[in-house]
């Protein structure tokens, strides 16, 4: 009964990692840059979201809405003023400026809404499920959270294999300049990634905080960083490659400290993802494929 | 036009950034000298102390709170006449590096005596500093064993690390709170770890069933829902809270989404939980912490320094407050009875400050009758309170 209830735990963790391992993930095998700003993108996400419910007073779902509206915004915002000028200079540049990103989110954040930390209300009202006589609790921010990843999850999958937009992300992401060739508005597309990736972030924002309820402006770094993780354990580029990594990270995770060691799970944890790696180094789903240098 | 772009937007976020770490930097300082027709700073006839702490960042509610109880401890011994002070408050954001600037930059301004920093992290690099430059240095919390440990010239007016773990297991084992006892701590941390280590040795000698030690460090507090439901399964009915209330919020309220209700038992870090904003105090109920102030006391100097705080802050002041109230104001009787005035130098004040502080009895909100060993530790008996109705309240 406990391993169920670790279980779950990890799996409501892991599907938080998950939802944000997948913006790294597309915006990665679309534009091939890693946007550090991603995480920070989950916390003004937040922060969105708890002034609409906390100063507003609007119901929960209107909060949701407006951070992936302003999410959805600030991904296009960012991506056009700060990384498209950069089109096609080296990509460590890129990555420069995407941390520098980061810490311009960071720092508007503080100056906007201070560093204390606030509390943010959990948006889901659901009364948890009590099974077995209490040996099994499964929260409502559980259901939901695991509920968001597997909508998302089909959702995407659905979105790049039906729909024209979704096939010219494909085709841009196998060879950028055959799509351009063949007609597709490259910078359109890549605009149009960024701006999913973030709405997806401001989701993350809000259920990451409904179980975590502590908002800072630095909130968003360390779980971006370990959805970051996730993405590559999963195999960067590869969108159910980040689902497995983060649900996988997130249970991996939660099983050592329940089992093995609280103070050493990070440990744990960083080492099982370093011998995966070692064997498959490409990460679980993703393929190997031949640079052209 | 794209250069153009790149150069603006690069421009825009190191402004950001600079208004990201300096917004509270400027801070002026805040209680002037009264007799400002001489410009000269030595002539002021002010004593300056400086202050440092985090005034932002993640600990900054200590910090904070820190500074409006020393500008009020300021504000009331100026308005009296005689020895005068004046005082700085710099940021140190919890960050030892930082610390340090703060330092550097309140040595420049012509600080003679140090009252802070806040934290213990750093505490101990400008406690170094300190005790190098004989410069007095009396930190309001910071409460780590090894700070006093740099030199004979750094004293504490909160009780040490040690102690508190000390004190925690022996309440509990004198006053029956549960039977079986769960900890979480934060590893990472030297404030946490240390005063768990002793509470884990104390407990041994009391005969305290521990049966439940987990721990979490910076990089994965982001979770504790594990640490939590690993107390729960094992059955305690007491779980010990080493740590600040950034972290204990999402025990509580996490503990309260599954419906596990054992006493929590939280040490001064805790303090200051109830000012989280949009934290909801019901969470807190019935919540207990090791502290030397409770501002609910009747006596006539709680009851004035709490109306006064309220009127500033609009909140009611936690134990750092009234800590930082007491540095001013212990610093202020060894000044008088010293007999220093504004001109003598930062290392004259040391001497006599240390001679005052190793000798005198000093009566302040968080305990009466403190003396200071010379090694700079306070004796004074730390008191237990726990929350009702939003508010603390003694728990004897």
């Amino acid at each position: 009964m406990r391993f169920l209830q670790y279980l779950i735990n990890g799996v409501s963790i892991g599907s938080v990692y998950a939802i944000i391992a997948l913006g790294y993930t597309m915006v990665y095998g679309i534009a091939r840059m890693l946007n550090f700003a991603h995480g920070d993108v989950i916390m003004v996400g937040a922060y969105m979201s708890y002034c609409v419910t906390s100063y507003l007073g609007l119901p929960a779902i209107v909060g949701v809405i407006v951070a992936a509206l302003v999410c959805t915004l600030l991904g296009i915002l960012i991506e056009g003023l700060a990384y498209k000028p950069l089109r096609g200079v080296p990509s460590l540049a890129v990555l420069i400026t995407a941390i520098g990103v980061s810490y311009f989110l960071q720092n508007a954040a503080q100056l906007i809404f201070g560093s204390a930390p606030k509390n943010f209300k959990s948006i889901v009202t659901m009364k948890p499920l009590v099974l077995f006589g209490g040996g099994l609790t499964i929260t409502g921010e559980v259901m939901v959270t695991v509920l968001a990843c597997v909508v998302i999850m089909v959702g995407l999958t659905l979105f790049t294999g039906k729909t024209k937009m979704g096939k010219s992300m494909r085709a841009v992401s196998e060879d950028r300049d055959a799509a351009q060739l063949m007609g597709i508005n490259v910078n359109r597309t890549i605009s149009i990634t960024f701006a999913i990736g973030s709405a997806l972030a401001a989701v993350a924002g809000v259920l990451l905080c409904s179980t975590v309820p502590t908002l800072m402006p630095t909130t968003g770094s360390m779980p971006g960083i370990r959805a970051f993780t996730a993405a590559v354990f999963g195999g960067i580029g590869s969108i159910p490659g980040a689902m497995l990594g983060g649900i996988l990270l997130g249970v991996i995770e939660t099983f050592s400290k329940a089992y093995l060691s609280t103070q050493f799970s990070d440990a744990i944890v960083f080492l099982v993802l370093i011998v995966i790696l070692l064997v498959k180094p490409a990460g679980l789903l993703g393929k190997n494929v031949q640079e052209k240098v | 036009m794209k250069k153009v772009l790149a150069f603006l937007l690069a421009a825009l976020m190191v402004a950001a950034m600079f208004a990201g770490c300096g917004s509270d930097k400027t801070e002026t300082p805040t209680a002037a000298a009264a007799g400002g027709a001489d410009e000269a700073p030595a002539a002021a006839g002010a004593v300056k102390l400086g202050m440092s702490g985090p005034l932002t960042g993640g600990a900054a509610v200590y910090g904070t709170a820190v500074k409006a109880g020393m500008e009020i401890a300021v504000e009331e011994i100026n308005a009296k006449g005689g020895l005068q002070l004046e005082l700085n408050c710099q940021d140190d954001e919890h960050d030892t590096e930082k610390a340090l600037n703060a330092y550097n930059t309140l040595k420049d301004w012509g600080m003679q005596v140090m009252a802070g920093p806040v934290t213990t992290a750093p505490c101990n690099v400008v406690a170094a500093e300190c005790a190098n430059d004989k410069i007095f240095m009396l930190t309001p919390s910071g409460s780590g064993a090894s700070i006093i440990e740099y030199g004979d010239n750094i004293f504490q007016i909160c009780f040490t690390d040690p102690n508190q773990g000390v004190a925690s297991a022996d309440y509990m084992a004198t006053h029956d709170l549960g039977t079986t006892i769960g900890v979480i701590y934060d590893s990472s941390d030297v404030y946490s770890s240390g005063i768990y280590e002793k509470f884990a040795a104390e407990a041994q000698v009391k005969g305290l069933n521990v049966a439940c030690v987990e721990a979490f460090t910076a990089d994965n507090k982001a979770d504790l829902t594990t640490q939590v439901t690993k107390c729960k399964d094992a059955g305690c009915d007491v779980v010990f809270l080493p740590f600040y209330a950034t972290e204990a919020a999402q025990v509580l309220t996490y503990a309260n989404t599954i419906g596990y209700a054992p006493t929590f038992f939280g040490c001064d870090g805790m303090d200051g939980i109830l000012t989280v904003e949009n934290f909801d105090p019901a969470l807190a109920e019935g919540l207990m912490l090791l502290t030397p102030f409770s501002a609910d006391a009747s006596d006539e100097a709680t009851q004035s320094f709490v109306a006064k705080y309220q009127e500033k802050t609009g909140i009611v002041p936690n134990q750092f407050a009234a800590d930082a109230y007491d540095v001013i104001y212990s610093i202020y009787q060894a000044l008088v009875a010293g007999g220093v005035t504004a001109d003598m130098s930062a290392s004259e004040i040391n001497d006599i400050l240390v001679a005052q502080f190793t000798s005198m009895t000093f009566d302040g909100l968080t305990g009466t009758g403190m003396t200071w060993q010379a090694t700079g530790e306070v004796s004074k008996g730390p008191m237990a309170v726990v929350i009702k109705d939003g508010t603390y309240v003694g728990a004897e």
